[in-house]
């Protein structure tokens, strides 16, 4: 039952993502549209999405309190996303084994980089205003998840030696099911649960932006029309 | 003149707190059968327009990955909010570029995705209605498509493709904004924005010539329709006909004949401007492009320069290779096409042209980028040349030279408000509003520095500031062009010709 559910889970994630990633890759770029100056050539374009996709270039010359809310958030989560690994693999190479502590911070950091975007779009009346109903519930989401993570560190802990029995034997059909004895138990089914809400929403939600990135032409396309001539694929010329 | 309102000019650009509808009530124009006929639209709303409407937007969806890619990826940050200079002259939040590119984004998400089908209240779907129509006729133009929302964007989320794609869905469903499918209309017709015949061109360019030669005792050119000559010169249209703009056009002559180059212009090809680009057509783009490509090979030259025009050189720089078919015809040894700028630098780095600065100084001059200069373009082979070009031309031709606000200028520049096709008298309330940025860091300048002259590579820019800076107390004069100080600089017959 849990490994159906998993399966279907993931499922949706990797084939909704992959949909979209398909149909931005599909879509033809009639014209050349790169936000200038631009680099000149591909090296300096795989820069400059380097820079956005790791530093957040745009974001920090545009909002500076957005840009460390939102760098606290990422940064944080692909710690705690590293940390994850030791409840997947088996046996742990070492150099998970002394990851814990920067991965526990990380999750403070990651719910209080999450409450800060949750502040502000509740405070600032631009940001306010543009804020549908979803916006908020993804980042409650997000906060969930992270809160029901480090209660289970730091308030109830989970049958651990089980869970993550059964979390590497999730894919193999095995009979193992989750343990939920304890209030921690129920902590980290309630956080499973939210984890994979959270990938079956993420290939029809804003969420995409993590793929989209890639695909934005104002970014990704090089400054060089009249060195190499663009050709609009559905124009009727050639 | 009506009475406008024309808001204080502040110490400092401000953000505003939001006014809900401050102007809901501006729409432009609509446009009627004769204008929009002769460009393929319906002559006038459709009666299944709904229907079309979505279908258009499925159908733009497949053509343009911009379209696709920005209405799905908006984290709704707000970094873009306080960037446009709608917002800030105007507080109504429908200016926000996140708030705008929504009024589409609604429709797209209730037709196109899953979520808006099943939820449209949780992720903000809106059906197309005619409430929906309303906002799209008002606030789309209420955009002057000069990206700097785009510069601040974590996902370089361009506003200006959303708001060409809402217009083209308008005018493929007959709701078309007249001042531009009126002027789109004209250049099909007589061959420019301005609808000057060729008689009368030809009667300007000699009264210019009469005039330069009466001034400066040289006898300067403006040929019209010479075959053989090396290059085509494509000006705005508005380099023909009013001041500022017609002083930077004796600039471009002056240099032409000081380096001895043999040009034409072409009274078929008489506007560089492209309106296609603000009705958001490929085809209308490719169409007005063509003719300028086609007079390049008629009268068989080797190189193609393009005046000072902002939008214009956007499509020349970014489009014409794509719109027009290879150059293989022009002379590969030069860029296809040349900015004006990018000419005369390149003359004056060769050594074949003399300036005398002292004859601008009376004026202190500080440079306003224009945006599609500035963000959708380059000039010279390396990324910002757009930026360095002008200010180099400005300071060989002047002493006294300052900037604005690092904030306001290159990359971030603020538009002058009338960009974008919003250039008409009955949006002249937005564009005043839409100013104020410019004027505030304009005027900073003026009192700190004693500036005195704007200088501008773009017919629409000089049109709009001529018009609204008085309106804010700063005198008309401030407003020209950076030819219009070549052409006070160059010393003619000094020296002649390419080294």
């Amino acid at each position: 039952m849990l490994t159906l559910l998993a399966y279907a889970v993931l499922g949706i994630f990797f084939i909704g993502f992959g949909r979209r990633l398909w149909i931005y890759s599909q879509a033809p770029a009639p014209l050349l549209i790169p936000t200038t100056p631009a680099p000149v050539t591909r090296l300096g374009v795989m820069g400059r999405l380097f820079r956005e996709v790791v530093f957040f270039e745009s974001l920090f010359k545009g909002d500076k309190l957005a840009w460390i809310a939102s760098y606290l958030f990422h940064g944080a989560l692909a710690v705690v996303l590293i940390r994850h690994i030791r409840y997947f693999v088996d046996p742990l190479p070492a150099l998970f084994a002394h990851f814990q502590i920067f991965g526990i911070l990380a999750g403070l950091a990651m719910v209080g980089g999450l409450g800060l975007l949750f502040l502000r779009r509740l405070v600032i009346d631009r940001v306010r205003y543009i804020s549908s109903p979803s916006d908020y519930l993804v980042l409650l989401l997000l906060i969930g998840i992270g809160v029901t993570g480090l209660a289970m560190t730091f308030l109830f802990r989970p049958d651990i030696v089980t869970i993550k029995e059964v979390m590497t034997n999730l894919f193999s059909f095995s009979s193992l099911s989750l343990p939920l004895f304890s209030f921690g138990d129920a902590l980290f089914i309630l956080h499973l649960s939210l984890v994979g809400l959270l990938l079956v929403i993420f290939p029809f939600s804003k969420l995409m932006h993590m793929g989209g990135i890639f695909f934005s032409p104002t970014r990704n396309q090089v400054d060089n029309p009249r060195e190499v001539r663009h050709v609009n694929p559905w124009d009727g010329q050639k | 003149m009506a009475d406008y309102d024309v808001p204080e000019i502040p110490e400092d650009i401000e953000t505003p707190s939001l006014e809900p509808g401050t102007m809901g009530h501006l729409a432009p124009y609509p446009s009627v059968e004769k204008h929009m006929k002769p460009l393929g639209f319906p002559a006038a709303k459709v009666d299944n327009w709904q229907e079309e409407g979505i279908e258009k937007l499925g159908s733009m969806l497949e053509k343009y990955k911009s379209l696709q890619v920005f209405l799905d990826i908006c984290v709704k940050c707000g970094a873009c909010a306080d960037k446009c200079h709608y917002y800030l002259g105007t507080k109504d939040p429908n200016n926000m570029p996140v708030a705008r590119a929504d009024l589409l984004r609604q429709v797209y998400r209730r037709y196109y995705t899953a979520a808006g089908k099943f939820a449209p209240g949780l992720v903000g779907a809106k059906d197309f209605d005619q409430e929906t129509l309303d906002k799209w006729f008002t606030y789309y133009h209420q955009c002057s498509q000069c990206r700097r929302c785009s510069v601040f964007c974590p996902y370089g989320i361009d506003t200006a493709e959303i708001t060409m794609a809402a217009r083209e869905i308008m005018d493929a469903i007959g709701v078309g904004h007249k001042y531009t499918t009126e002027i789109v209309a004209k250049v099909h017709e007589v061959g420019n924005n301005l609808g000057i015949p060729k008689p009368a061109l030809k009667g300007t360019l000699e009264f210019l010539e009469e005039d330069i030669l009466e001034t400066t005792g040289h006898d300067v050119r403006l040929p019209l329709d010479v075959e053989g000559a090396d290059v085509l010169l494509v000006p705005p249209s508005a380099d023909f006909f009013s001041e500022p703009h017609i002083m930077s056009l004796m600039g471009y002559a002056k240099v032409f004949h000081q380096a001895g180059i043999s040009y034409t212009i072409s009274s078929v090809a008489s506007e560089a401007a492209n309106f296609g680009m603000f009705i958001g057509s490929f085809e209308q783009k490719q169409k007005i492009a063509k003719r300028i490509a086609e007079q390049a090979q008629d009268l068989k030259v080797k190189r193609l320069v393009v005046g000072e025009c902002g939008h214009a050189w956007r499509v020349a720089y970014s489009f014409w290779n794509t719109l027009n078919g290879p150059f293989d015809y022009l002379d590969p040894r030069y860029p296809a096409p040349q900015h004006i700028c990018e000419f005369t630098h390149d003359l004056y780095q060769q050594g074949a042209l003399t300036f005398d600065k002292e004859a601008n100084d009376e004026y202190t001059v500080t440079m306003h980028d224009s945006c599609n200069v500035a963000r959708a373009s380059r000039m010279g082979p390396n990324p910002g040349g757009q930026f360095e070009i002008p200010r180099a031309l400005i300071r060989a031709t002047c002493n006294k030279y300052v900037e604005m606000d690092p904030e306001t200028i290159r990359e971030k520049t603020f538009c002058c408000g009338g960009g974008g096709g919003l250039l008409t008298d009955e949006l002249m309330d937005l564009r005043i509003k839409g100013a104020l940025p410019r004027v505030t860091a304009l005027k900073r300048v003026m009192d700190q520095d004693g500036v005195n002259f704007l200088a501008l590579i773009c017919a629409i820019c000089k049109a709009q500031f001529t018009k609204v800076l008085p309106m804010y107390g700063i005198p008309m004069d401030t407003v020209g062009g950076v030819h219009q100080l070549v052409s006070n600089a160059i010393q003619l017959g000094a020296k002649k010709g390419i080294i």
